[in-house]
C-alpha cells in the first residue's frame, strides 16, 4: 500500500522539477493518443514542439509563438495574484473580450482621425478599464453578497460572447464592409494598429507589455507587501486577517489586476493579430491562461516559460493539423491533460510516497 | 402573441431535464463535501458518447446508458486526483472541463451531420388524458420521468437511509467521520461517480432529445448553470427541482420569444439565462454549505 | 480468578524522528479506573489509539478478557466492547444529537427507539440530553455528554476517556466523576488519560505514568503526593515561575461595555464586557472553551471592529482601528490557534516574523519589505526563547507545538508591547516550554506592560494572575483580586454553562 506522508517542509527540489516532469509525462501520453489516432507519435511530437522553434520554417513560426504567448502571459500573470490568494477569477476570457470591445470602440469612434500619440494610449486605457469593469462585477458581488465568484465571472463570459457577436454584426459593423459581419480592420488604421515593431519578429506592443509585466510582477511578489499579503491570504486566511490584511480590499485589487491585464491583452490582440471585432474573436486565451498560470506555479518566471510552451502547442498544433491531418481538438485535450498531470505530480512537493507492507499484525 | 402556455409548460419540463440531472448529481457530490467544477466536461462527454452509442446501436436506451458510463468514467479521473493525490479541487474540476470539451470535440468528429435516433415519448395511461395537467406532466419521454425519480430517490437516500446519513456526515466533517471509522474516500468516490453518471445523462438528453444532434460545445454552459442551481437549492433536493424548472423556464421562454419574432433583440434573450443565474446567486445567499465542502482530506492518524 | 480486562505487553510504535511508545506494558482490571498520566508529548494519545484500533503497533501485543486482541479499525474495537471519548470530539455540528450518536454506533436502533434510549440512558447517568437538538448549538460540556452517551449505549467493558475535563467547569467535573463512579460500580473499566494530578488522585485507582514514550511506573495515586507524581511525569524538577511584587502604573487599555454580535450560528456573542488594565498588571480570564475567548481576542486585536466608545488605549478610541494601527500603538495579541492563525503553517519563521513584526520592528518602508531585517528578527526570537529549530528559513509547521508556541509568544514579547493579550498560551505545550512562557509573561509585566491571559488552565491563572475574571457565554460578571480566591468561588464564577439542563 502506498501512503502519502506530509513533508515537514515544502520540497524546493520538487517545486522546480514537477512542471518539467509534467510536460514530459504529457508528451508521452500525447504520443500514445497520437498513436491511437493512427499517427506517428514521434513525428507528431516533433512537429508540434521542435519544428516551430528549430525547424525549416521556424522563421515563420517563431514570431507566431511570440504573438500567441503575449496574451497568455498577460492574462496569466493577472490571474496568478488572485489564484495565490484563493480568489478564482475564471472569467478572464470575458474580461479579455470586453477589453477588446472597449479598445476597438475607442479606435472606431476616432476613425479616421490621425494622432497615434493619443489614440493608441487611449485604447490601452480603454482596454484596461473595460476588463476592470467586467471583473468588478464578480468582485463586488463576492464582497457584498458573498456570491461565488467562479460562477459569476464564468456566466459573464457567455454574456461577453453574446455581446461581441452582437457588436460585430450591429453597432461595430464596418459600413464599408459590403454587409459582411466584422468591424473595420484596425491594422489598416495607423493610429490604432498594433503591428510588429521589427518586421518578422512578431514583437508587437503586447509582447513588450508582457515582458514588462513579468518583471514588475517578480518584483512585487518578492519585495512588496502586497505580494506578501496575497501569498499569506492563500496560505492561511485567518493568519492574514491577524496580520491586518483587509480581505475585501484584497479581493477587489486582485480582480482589478486580473481584469485589467485580461482587458489590455484583448486590446493588443484586437488591434494586432486579430485585427477586427468579429464573432470569432474569442479564442479561449482566457481559459488557456488558467493552465499557463498553474503550469508556471503562479510564479512570474514560470508563467513566462509556461506561456511560451502553451503558445508553442497552439502553433505546433496547427502545423500538425496541416502537415499530418491531426484534428485541432487534440490540442485542447493535450492542454487539459497537461493540467491533470501537473496537478497529479504536484503532490510530490508537499508529500512523500512511502511503501508500507499491507500486513496489519500486532 | 401566439405562445401556448400549456405547450410552453411542457417544453419547460423538457428544457429543464438536462440541468436537473446534472444538478442532482452534483448535489450529492457536494453533500459529500466535494466541489466538482467539471460538470460541464462530464455533461459534454455524456452528450457525445450518448449520441454515438445511440447512433451506432440504433437504440436510444443504449445511448443513455453509454452516456452515463462515459460521464462516470471521466469523473473517475477527477476522483482519483482529488481523493488520492490530494489535488486542489477547483483546479482539477477546471481541468476536467477543459479535457472533456476537447475530448468530446475530438471523438465527435464526423458525427455532426448524422441524424438522430428517435426517442419516443411515453404517455402515462389514464393520467395523460387529464386535460391541461395531462399534457404538461404526463406525456414525456422516459428520461423526464427518470430525472424526477432520481430527485425523489436522492431525497429519500439522504434523509432516511443510514448510507445517506454517512454521506452527509462525511460532507459535514470529514475528520470526525474518519475518526469514527468511516471510509471517507470510498464514499466520496462513489458520490463523484454518481455525479458523473447523472451529468452524462443530462448531456445525452441534450444531444439526443433537446437539440437533437451533435455539435461542438453543445452544452454551452449548462453544466455551470447546474452548479449555480445547487447553491440556489441550499443543497436540498426539492429546492433543486424548483431551481432547475425556473431555469428551464427562462431558457424555454427565451427560445419561444425568439421564434415568435418579437421585437426584442436576440442577443438580450440569449444572455438571459446567464444573467438570471447571476441574479439568483446574489439573491439567494445560500444556506449553510456542507462543512467540509472543498477541503482536502488527508487521513493522518 | 482472572479479573483482568486489558493486558498490554511491550507495545511499541515509532514515527519518523520520534518513538511515540517504547515497550509499554500494564494491566487494567474489571471495574478499575486506571489513569494514564504524562505530559504533552509523552505518548498517551498514541497508546490509546492503538487500543482503539486507529493505529497499529510496530511490536508488542494486547489481550482483552484473556484472548488476543488486535483491532484493525475502531469498528472492531467497538465490537469487542472498547469505547473511546476523544479529547477533540468527533461530532457533526449540523446534525442532531440522535444522528451523531447513530453515526458512532455499529447497528443503531430505529430513530424512535434510539431517541428513547438516549433520553433514558442520559438521565440514568446524570447527563441529560435532548436527542433532537442540533449539536452545533450545544456547549462544550453538553457535547462531551453526546460523546459519552454514544459510548454508553454500546455497553462497553472498557471506556477510554482522553483529557475529559479540559472543557468542563469545576461543577461539571463533579457531575462527570459521579457518572464515572456509577459506571465503575457496574463493573465497567475506565482508562482515564489526563495530566491533572488532583483529579487523578480523586478518582483513579491506579495510574501508569509515561514519559517520552516509556513507562515510568504503575502506582496507586492515592498513596503518592501530587509532587511525587509530577516529578515522575516530568522527570526533573525545574523552577516554578518567579513572581515579583509589582508596582502598578496607569490604566493602559480600557474596555467599556464591549458587545459584539456572534459571527455565525455557532459563534458566541460578547455582552457588555468591561475591564481596565494597568501597567504592570496581569489579568487572568478563565473559562471553558466556547464562551467567547476567540471573539474577545479578535475584538482586541482588531480583527473584529467594534463601535467607538468600547475600547480605548492611552485615551485613544481604537475600536475602529485595524490590527496594524493597534500594533503601532502598542497593543499586541497572540491567538489560540498556532497553526493557521497565529502563524501560517507553510511559511518560514522569517515570513511569520514579518507577519506581525512589520510595523513595530521597521521591517517595511513604503511598501517594500526588508527581508534581511525580518530574518534577523526571527533569529532573535529563536535565540531569546530557546526555540528548537535549524533556522528561521524553516516552515512553521516543522516545529513542535511547544517550540512554535515559544516562537509565537516570543515574537510578540520582543516587540515591547504596552499591552499583550494571549489566548491559551500553554495548551498542548510540554511543561518546560510552558514554564518558560509563563516566566516570559511575568517578566513582561515586571517591565511595565499590561498582560491579559485568557486560559482554560486554572492552575496557570492562579499561578500568574493578579486579578481574575471568568468568561461565561460572552460575559464577564466581575473581576476580583486573585489573592484569596478559592477553587469553588472560581468555579461559580465560571458559571452556569452546562451545570443544569
Amino acid at each position: 500500500m502506498i501512503l502519502l506522508e506530509k513533508r515537514k517542509q515544502t520540497s524546493q527540489f520538487w517545486t522546480y522539477v514537477t512542471p518539467i516532469l509534467a510536460v514530459v509525462l504529457t508528451m508521452i501520453f500525447g504520443g500514445v493518443l497520437f498513436a491511437i489516432l493512427g499517427k506517428d507519435p514521434v513525428l507528431a511530437i516533433k512537429t508540434i514542439f521542435w519544428d516551430p522553434v528549430f525547424g525549416e520554417f521556424a522563421f515563420y513560426y517563431r514570431p507566431e509563438v511570440l504573438k500567441k504567448a503575449a496574451p497568455l502571459i498577460l492574462i496569466a500573470i493577472g490571474l496568478s495574484y488572485g489564484f495565490k490568494a484563493g480568489i478564482w477569477n475564471i472569467g478572464a476570457e470575458g474580461q479579455y473580450i470586453i477589453g477588446a470591445i472597449c479598445a476597438a470602440g475607442v479606435a472606431l469612434s476616432f476613425y479616421p482621425t490621425e494622432g497615434r500619440w493619443f489614440i493608441f494610449p487611449l485604447m490601452i486605457v480603454a482596454g484596461i478599464a473595460g476588463g476592470m469593469i467586467w471583473a468588478m462585477v464578480p468582485a463586488l458581488l463576492r464582497v457584498y453578497f458573498k456570491t461565488n465568484e467562479i460562477l459569476v465571472s464564468l456566466m459573464l463570459v457567455y454574456v461577453a460572447d453574446v455581446l461581441i457577436k452582437a457588436f460585430s454584426i450591429g453597432l461595430m459593423r464596418n459600413p464599408d464592409g459590403h454587409g459582411f459581419p466584422g468591424s473595420r480592420n484596425l491594422n489598416d488604421y495607423p493610429a490604432a494598429a498594433n503591428l510588429e515593431l521589427i518586421a518578422g519578429t512578431g514583437l508587437h506592443w503586447g509582447v513588450i507589455a508582457a515582458i514588462g509585466v513579468v518583471v514588475a510582477s517578480y518584483a512585487i511578489l518578492a519585495r512588496h507587501q502586497f505580494g506578501f499579503h496575497v501569498r499569506l491570504t492563500g496560505e492561511s486566511p485567518r493568519a492574514a486577517g491577524f496580520a491586518g490584511v483587509n480581505a475585501n480590499r484584497l479581493i477587489m485589487v486582485c480582480f482589478l489586476i486580473s481584469g485589467g491585464l485580461a482587458g489590455v491583452a484583448g486590446m493588443f490582440e484586437v488591434s494586432g493579430p486579430a485585427a477586427q471585432i468579429l464573432g470569432s474573436f474569442p479564442s479561449a486565451y482566457g481559459f488557456t491562461a488558467i493552465i499557463v498560470a498553474f503550469l508556471g506555479r503562479l510564479n512570474p518566471i514560470g508563467i513566462l516559460l509556461a506561456g511560451l510552451l502553451l503558445a508553442l502547442t497552439y502553433v505546433g498544433g496547427s502545423a500538425a493539423e496541416t502537415a499530418m491531418n491531426i484534428p485541432s481538438a487534440t490540442i485542447q485535450i493535450f492542454q487539459g491533460m497537461l493540467l491533470f498531470v501537473l496537478l497529479s505530480v504536484d503532490v510530490l512537493t508537499d508529500y512523500r510516497l512511502r511503501w508500507v507492507a499491507r500486513s496489519g499484525g500486532v | 402573441m401566439d405562445i401556448n402556455p400549456i405547450l410552453l409548460a411542457a417544453a419547460i419540463m423538457v428544457a429543464s431535464t438536462p440541468i436537473l440531472l446534472a444538478a442532482i448529481g452534483e448535489l450529492v457530490v457536494e453533500r459529500a463535501g466535494v466541489l466538482n467544477l467539471g460538470v460541464e466536461g462530464m455533461m459534454i462527454t455524456g452528450a457525445v458518447v450518448g449520441f454515438i452509442a445511440a447512433h451506432e446501436s440504433e437504440s436510444a436506451t443504449l445511448g443513455f446508458m453509454g452516456a452515463a458510463l462515459g460521464g462516470a468514467a471521466v469523473s473517475v479521473i477527477f476522483g482519483l486526483l482529488t481523493q488520492f493525490l490530494l489535488t486542489n479541487q477547483v483546479a482539477t474540476g477546471l481541468a476536467l472541463t477543459l479535457f472533456g470539451v476537447g475530448l468530446s470535440a475530438l471523438v465527435g468528429q464526423g458525427y455532426e451531420t448524422t441524424t438522430q435516433v428517435p426517442v419516443p415519448k411515453i404517455p402515462i395511461p389514464v393520467l395523460s388524458d387529464i386535460p391541461i395537467i395531462g399534457t404538461i406532466f404526463f406525456r414525456h419521454d422516459a428520461m423526464v420521468y427518470l430525472s424526477l425519480l432520481i430527485v425523489a430517490g436522492v431525497f429519500v437516500f439522504l434523509t432516511k437511509t443510514r448510507a445517506g446519513m454517512i454521506l452527509r456526515a462525511v460532507g459535514e466533517n470529514h475528520d470526525a467521520a474518519h475518526a469514527l471509522g468511516y471510509k471517507v474516500r470510498r464514499v466520496r468516490m462513489m458520490a463523484i461517480m454518481f455525479g458523473g453518471a447523472c451529468a452524462g445523462l443530462g448531456g445525452a438528453y441534450i444531444s439526443l432529445v433537446r437539440v437533437p444532434q451533435w455539435v461542438d460545445n453543445i452544452t454551452a454552459g449548462t453544466g455551470w448553470i447546474a452548479l449555480a442551481i445547487v447553491v440556489f437549492a441550499s443543497w436540498k433536493p426539492w429546492r433543486l427541482l424548483l431551481g432547475a424548472y425556473l431555469f428551464g423556464g427562462v431558457t424555454a421562454l427565451q427560445i419561444n420569444i425568439q421564434a415568435e419574432g418579437l421585437d426584442i433583440p436576440v442577443e438580450y434573450l440569449s444572455m438571459s439565462p446567464y444573467l438570471a443565474t447571476i441574479l439568483v446567486l446574489v439573491v439567494i445567499s445560500g444556506g449553510r454549505a456542507p462543512g467540509s465542502l472543498g477541503k482536502i482530506f488527508h487521513a493522518s492518524s | 480468578m482472572n479479573d483482568r480486562v486489558l493486558r498490554l505487553t511491550g507495545l511499541t510504535k515509532a514515527y519518523p524522528g520520534v518513538v511515540a511508545n517504547d515497550d509499554v506494558s500494564f494491566d487494567i482490571g474489571k471495574g478499575e479506573v486506571h489513569a494514564l498520566l504524562g505530559e504533552n508529548g509523552a505518548g498517551k494519545s498514541t497508546l490509546v489509539k492503538m487500543i482503539y484500533g486507529l493505529v497499529k503497533p510496530d511490536s508488542g501485543s494486547m489481550e482483552l478478557n484473556g484472548t488476543p486482541y488486535h483491532p484493525q479499525e475502531p469498528r472492531q474495537a467497538r465490537a469487542n466492547g472498547v469505547a473511546m471519548v476523544f479529547q477533540h470530539f468527533s461530532l457533526f455540528d449540523a446534525m442532531s444529537v440522535a444522528e451523531n450518536i447513530a453515526l458512532g454506533m455499529e447497528t443503531p436502533p430505529t430513530p424512535r427507539d434510539l431517541a428513547h434510549q438516549i433520553r433514558e440512558v442520559s438521565q440514568t447517568y446524570g447527563l441529560p440530553l435532548d436527542p433532537h437538538k442540533i449539536v452545533g448549538g450545544l456547549s462544550a460540556g453538553e457535547r462531551q455528554r453526546v460523546e459519552i452517551i454514544r459510548c454508553l449505549l454500546q455497553n462497553p467493558k472498557l471506556l477510554i476517556m482522553d483529557e475529559p475535563t479540559s472543557v468542563l467547569t469545576p461543577q461539571e467535573v463533579d457531575i462527570l466523576f459521579k457518572t464515572l463512579r456509577q459506571l465503575k460500580a457496574e463493573g465497567t473499566s475506565i482508562l482515564y488519560i489526563s495530566h491533572k494530578l488532583d483529579e487523578i488522585r480523586a478518582i483513579c485507582d491506579t495510574a501508569t505514568i509515561l514519559r517520552l514514550g516509556k513507562k515510568v511506573d504503575t502506582c496507586t495515586p492515592a498513596e503518592k503526593s501530587a509532587r511525587e507524581l509530577a516529578e515522575m511525569m516530568v522527570g526533573a524538577s525545574f523552577a516554578s515561575p518567579q513572581r515579583h511584587d509589582r508596582e502598578l502604573g496607569p490604566v493602559l487599555l480600557s474596555v467599556n461595555g464591549l458587545s459584539v454580535p456572534a459571527a455565525d450560528a455557532f459563534g458566541t456573542a460578547l455582552r457588555n464586557i468591561s475591564f481596565d488594565i494597568q501597567a504592570g498588571e496581569i489579568l487572568g480570564i478563565g473559562g471553558v472553551a466556547g464562551n467567547g475567548q476567540d471573539e474577545l481576542l479578535a475584538a482586541i486585536s482588531g480583527e473584529t471592529r467594534v463601535p467607538s466608545g468600547m475600547m480605548t488605549m492611552n485615551g485613544q478610541d481604537i475600536g475602529q482601528w485595524g490590527p496594524n494601527a493597534r500594533r503601532q500603538l502598542g497593543v499586541l495579541c497572540a491567538p489560540e490557534e498556532r497553526l493557521g492563525h497565529a502563524a501560517a503553517p507553510n511559511m518560514s519563521l522569517t515570513e511569520n516574523a514579518m507577519m506581525t513584526g512589520a510595523t513595530r520592528q521597521g521591517l517595511v518602508s513604503n511598501g517594500i519589505l526588508n527581508w534581511t531585517k525580518a530574518r534577523n528578527f526571527a533569529q532573535d526570537i529563536i535565540s531569546a526563547f530557546d526555540v528548537r529549530t535549524p533556522g528561521p528559513q524553516n516552515a512553521a509547521r516543522s516545529l513542535s507545538g511547544g517550540n512554535l508556541q515559544k516562537f509565537v509568544i516570543g515574537r510578540e514579547v520582543l516587540q515591547n508591547p504596552d499591552v499583550l493579550v494571549v489566548n491559551q498560551p500553554t495548551w498542548g505545550v510540554d511543561a518546560a516550554a510552558a514554564a518558560s512562557i509563563r516566566q516570559a509573561l511575568l517578566d513582561l509585566a515586571t517591565q511595565g506592560a499590561a498582560v491579559v491571559v485568557i486560559s482554560q488552565d486554572l492552575d496557570e491563572l492562579i499561578e500568574i494572575s493578579d486579578r481574575f475574571g471568568a468568561l461565561n457565554v460572552g460575559r464577564i460578571d466581575k473581576i476580583v483580586p486573585m489573592r484569596g480566591l478559592t477553587i469553588d468561588e472560581i468555579g461559580l464564577m465560571m458559571g452556569g454553562a452546562g451545570t443544569d439542563v
